[in-house]
């Protein structure tokens, strides 16, 4: 497993797609985040807390904050690390002469997959280093030890997501046998639930609950809270609210609604939450985002395994 | 009689009902080239997949090289190597690179692998061109990156599945130059083939396949003569008069099986290549030669023989 691993990620490291990718994610990144930072100076008081974690969630106009870049490209960079992995082999016609090697069939799959995993994590973590110490340059206010432990769940969460996408995409990859197909396949999904999810969502919610003018605030809550259950369905959305949680410590509650509606009930800005707080209030998210990422795993892999090799 | 490389003993293979390889008998012995015949769809393939432990069979067992290729997968492929029908490389990597990536999949240590490779290369004549991506070599130079990626784990038996088919004379020519120098060095070759004159030029043993089924099994030669009576060649003579006297002289050179007069022709079947002294017995007889002809038994006979009856 461990050569097809490291051919594997030669081979990504050293293509176009790859290169591509990596500069446009970086580039994203560092204009966001020096627009955000041109922002924060107007914004930040002596009396701010965890200044450094806004470089990342301040939207500069006109461009969008990194965290929204971020959740933009993790799935493009997944998708496309993944979405050729088996069908291009098969097409190539380099997967019959692979499997007649002395290795398992699964060390095919395995060693892409974590070759992929590799990558993605490679690519995360440069993305946040570099961005982290340009804002640091500018900014000049060094990361509290609770920030630098907020950013690495940041950072792991950003490489289960992007497994996710690329777990999705070898998934397609089993299942068609035409690279387009799979490549499309994987960008149609990643389209649903990125825009249109929360629309749905919304939409169902307010079948269900209707609401105008006279509705209490309970109705309100209520329509919030299915809205917020649907979207969760979507990957994309649970990515958007475990990471506003890890780097808004003020956030009590990920549903945006319900946080409105609290900060009305209470009269005041809530106090930031402790970080093992904020940790345990995205737990459900990070279990969700790694079972999502196993089930499509698991699901490729046992069809890869018990394929007929006629059909190779 | 050479060691047993390759028995199976009632070898079925279904598919959704499609029987593919049915209660297939094969006996294939070390050092031979082994020619492996049949119609699209035979099964040719089916039965090569299963004796790599890649496919799992219905029922009956094998054995490769004394392992049995369904529990002892690895081992069979260590020593196996298989050049499938549709051979793909890495396009964008060197030919070296590909070879390289094949002699790790099989834990070959690197320097010992990296000068195998190079005579690997120059063996296939493809050094000059080992250092430029997949994709710019020819259809011919990629089937010969096969056998060179075939051998890279310096196998005892090599299933080559078409080797020659979609390129050019020339390219089958060294493919076929190739296959032999395998043979000599002792590896055991199965060729799968559709070209019955690339066959017969270089096989020891043919197998046919049809249906599922292993309808001949033989030396060509043999199974020629069952196919069809007489010797092994037929040489067709237009002398200008055929008479019983000059028949009966022909008959008596060594080797001539069978002679057959008709006005001014004679068809002879003999074992061997007579043409030099059938020619001088006719004309010593007094009779004038006016041609001839020789034919060898065609296995296009056989094969069309054998793939009807089934």
């Amino acid at each position: 497993m461990y050569a097809v691993f490291r051919k594997e990620l030669a081979d990504h490291l050293s293509s176009k797609r790859f290169s591509i990718l990596f500069i446009l994610v970086l580039l994203a990144a560092m204009f966001a985040t020096y627009l955000a930072i041109k922002n924060i100076r107007g914004v930040v008081t002596p009396t701010t807390e965890f200044v450094f974690l806004k470089i990342f969630t301040t939207s500069g106009e006109p461009l969008p904050s990194f965290l929204f870049f971020l959740s933009l490209f993790i799935p493009i960079v997944g998708i496309a690390l993944g979405f050729d992995a088996i069908n291009s082999e098969r097409t190539s016609g380099n997967l019959s002469r692979l499997l007649s090697q002395p290795i398992y069939r699964d060390s095919v799959i395995n060693g892409k997959f974590l070759a992929g995993l590799a990558v993605l994590g490679i690519m995360t973590v440069s993305v946040i280093a570099i961005t982290s110490g340009f804002g640091l340059r500018i900014v000049g206010v060094p990361p509290s030890s609770e920030e630098v432990l907020r950013l690495v769940a940041f950072v792991l969460m950003s490489i289960i997501y992007g497994a996710f996408w690329m777990a999705l995409a070898v998934l397609f990859s089993v299942f068609f046998d035409r690279v387009a197909t799979s490549m499309l396949a994987s960008i149609a999904l990643w389209i649903f639930f990125f825009f249109f999810m929360s629309m749905i969502a919304g939409a169902i919610a307010d079948a269900w609950i209707p609401i105008d003018q006279n509705s209490t605030l309970e109705m309100v809550a209520k329509n919030a809270e299915i809205q917020g259950m649907l979207g969760r369905i979507s990957p994309c959305i649970l990515y958007g609210e475990a990471t506003a949680g890890l780097l808004m410590p003020k956030l009590g509650s990920l549903n945006p609604a319900l946080m409105m509606i609290s900060l009305l009930v209470a009269g005041r800005m809530s106090t930031p939450l402790p970080f093992n707080q904020s940790l345990l209030l995205v737990w459900p998210h990070i279990v969700s985002m790694i079972a999502l990422a196993a089930i499509c795993f698991a699901i490729s892999y046992i069809r890869f395994m018990r394929r007929e090799i006629r059909s190779i | 009689m050479g060691q047993v490389v390759v028995e199976t003993k009632n070898l079925t293979k279904t598919y959704n009902g499609f029987t593919a390889v049915d209660k297939l008998n094969l006996r294939i012995e070390e050092g031979e080239i082994f020619g492996f015949l049949g119609p699209n769809g035979a099964g040719k393939t089916t039965t090569i997949l299963m004796l790599l432990g890649l496919t799992e069979p219905n029922s009956g067992t094998a054995q490769v090289c004394g392992y049995n290729p369904i529990r002892e997968s690895l081992k069979v492929k260590r020593i196996v190597g298989y050049l499938p029908e549709k051979v793909g490389f890495y396009e964008a990597l060197t030919a070296r690179q590909n070879l390289r990536y094949t002699a790790e999949l099989n834990n070959l240590p690197g320097k010992e692998a990296e000068e195998n490779i190079n005579s690997l290369l120059a063996t296939v004549g493809l050094s000059e061109v080992a250092d430029q991506e997949v994709s710019k070599l020819s259809r011919g130079m990629k089937q010969r990156l096969g056998i060179a990626d075939v051998l890279v784990k310096e196998p005892k038996l090599v299933f080559l599945d078409e080797p020659t088919s979609g390129i050019d004379p020339e390219g089958i020519e060294d493919v076929l130059k190739l296959v032999v120098t395998m043979a000599k060095k002792g590896i055991t070759v199965v060729f799968c083939s559709h070209q019955l004159h690339q066959v017969q030029k270089i096989c020891t043993r043919v197998g046919i396949l049809a249906k599922g089924h292993l309808v001949a099994e033989g030396q060509i030669g043999r199974l020629g003569r069952k196919t069809t009576t007489g010797g092994r060649y037929r040489l067709e003579a237009q002398v200008a008069r055929a008479d019983p006297k000059l028949i009966n002289s022909i008959k008596r050179v060594k080797g001539v099986v069978e002679v057959q007069g008709s006005g001014d022709s004679l068809l002879i079947s003999c074992d061997k290549d007579l043409r030099g002294q059938i020619a001088k017995v006719i004309v010593d007889s007094g009779s004038l030669l006016l041609g001839m002809k020789i034919e060898e038994y065609s296995l296009e006979k056989i094969y069309k023989k054998y793939s009807k009856e089934a």
